[in-house]
């Protein structure tokens, strides 16, 4: 904060964080926040200051304040989404465990090929799971392999990351880490 | 894994005590069917829930907490080929990859009986199953990183933004059109109006002061519920003359704040009101 005159207060900061936080159709990026407050003045160490008071003010709150890897977002907790549920009538929001396989080898293997997701999954690659990954925006291409057929590189997206409230893909467990022992069977 | 419960279930099951499971036709059971019918189409759910041969491979060494290090290939392969079989009774389509893994299962058995090649520059030699059992590990592990996924809390189904509607831009805001309508028409179906009620004016109604603001919501009101009214039919009779200047003044009102849209198709026509173009509702009016 500069020397010469604070322009804002931290709570009143918070409150206008919140407000814009809401009315943002997507989340907002730390330097977007501060752009948008330039007039202002406000700092890097008062924006700060205000995203904890907010968070601490949701604390005891079915919303939260988190960031995504587009930047922070108020969203609901996960412990009311079984009421939310009751506004909208029931969608399906159960994925097979083939689109998830080939999600999960995306996300932890990217950028690979559909050829790669064949070989480790030992079936082919059904192009409905790919299409309805990417409709969701959770996959994209990010390039062609130089080899015979130039085989479409697979990546997943920022959008991927918010929707699984990750900041980045680095928030993922180690692949490795993955070895149940006869965990994938209930017996 | 929705698998083997199936196959649990074939075997028989006493239960202690004397309280029966069933009764089938007066007679108590007290014990399941050692040959107990499992509809084909049951069996068809459990088959197709396999995402592939190596699925359906890690189930059957799972299932029998065989070592996967060290599979006996020879009765892992027969209890493959009996899921194959019956995928096959069952007309299931049966993948090429299903077959492809049958053939390299073979392939790996009969190596295993065949001596090992004697090798000089090699001091260890290769298990056949090598291949098999590193990609069985990564399917396995792949198959856990997709339950985690599955399992993350995901936006849409386990939280929502918290949104608030944004109050429109005021850029957007669009100027109230011009009555369309010339001020002469307008004040020659006022005086209509005005003379069809001197025809009716014969006994003097008591007086209610009508207030302005009041008729325009309530002309507001009626063009909620239709799309266009039609001047004439605005006035009530029963209000009197006061009444009618009350709505005509509050018509005058509504399309000076736009509001409102008045409209007339050629000369002498019916004078219209209609909400004004670009807004799917009225304004409010303060």
């Amino acid at each position: 904060m500069s020397d010469d005159q604070t322009v804002i207060e931290v709570d009143q900061l918070a409150r206008l964080v919140e407000a814009v936080l809401m009315c943002a159709e997507q989340p907002m990026p730390t330097a977007r926040l501060l752009q948008l407050f330039e007039a202002e003045g406000v700092s890097q160490m008062a924006l700060d200051a205000a995203i904890e008071q907010l968070k601490a003010h949701y604390a005891d709150r079915h919303i939260e304040l988190v960031e995504t890897a587009s930047g922070w977002q108020l969203r609901t907790r996960p412990a009311v989404a079984p009421i939310l549920a009751r506004l909208e009538p029931a969608r399906n929001q159960k994925f097979s465990r083939a689109m998830l396989e080939t999600l999960a080898l995306i996300a932890w293997r990217q950028p690979v090929t559909r050829g790669d997701i064949e070989a480790i999954r030992g079936v082919s690659v059904n192009p409905n799971i790919i299409r309805a990954l990417m409709e969701r925006g959770w996959i994209q291409v990010v390039g062609q392999r130089e080899t015979p057929g130039r085989p479409e590189l697979l990546g997943t997206t920022r959008q991927f990351l918010d929707d699984f409230g990750l900041k980045s893909l680095a928030d993922l467990p180690d692949f490795e880490s993955f070895s149940s022992q006869g965990e994938a069977i209930d017996v | 894994m929705a698998s083997s419960d199936c196959a649990n279930a074939i075997g028989p099951q006493a239960v202690p005590g004397s309280e029966p499971l069933a009764r089938v036709r007066g007679q108590a059971m007290t014990q399941l069917p050692l040959d107990l019918y499992i509809p084909p189409e049951a069996l068809t759910v459990v088959l197709e829930t396999f995402e592939g041969p190596l699925d359906l491979l890690l189930y059957l060494i799972r299932k029998q907490n065989l070592d996967i290090l060290d599979i006996p290939v020879a009765e892992v392969t027969r209890q493959y080929m009996e899921y194959l079989d019956l995928m096959r009774e069952m007309k299931l389509e049966l993948a090429a990859e299903y077959l492809l893994m049958a053939a390299w299962l073979a392939e790996i058995k009969s190596r295993m009986l065949l001596p090992a090649p004697s090798v000089d520059d090699h001091e260890e030699e290769i298990d056949p199953r090598a291949e098999l059992v590193a990609r069985l590990l990564e399917y396995e592990k792949l198959a856990e990183a997709a339950r985690y996924l599955g399992d993350l809390p995901r936006m849409g189904r386990d939280y929502f933004p918290v949104k608030v509607e944004k109050p429109p831009r005021l850029e957007q805001w669009i100027p109230p059109s011009q009555p369309q309508v010339e001020l002469e028409e307008l004040a020659n179906a006022m005086r209509m109006v005005m003379a069809r009620q001197s025809l009716v004016a014969h006994h003097h109604i008591r007086r209610e002061m009508l207030s302005v603001r009041e008729c325009m919501t309530r002309i507001l009101e009626r063009l909620l519920e239709a799309e266009r009214l039609l001047f004439e039919n605005l006035f009530v009779p029963a209000e009197g003359r006061l009444g009618l200047v009350v709505s005509f003044i509050a018509i005058l009102e509504l399309s000076k704040e736009g509001a409102i849209q008045l409209k007339q198709a050629g000369a002498f026509a019916a004078i219209e009101l209609s909400r004004p173009s670009g807004t799917s509702e009225p304004f409010a009016v303060s």
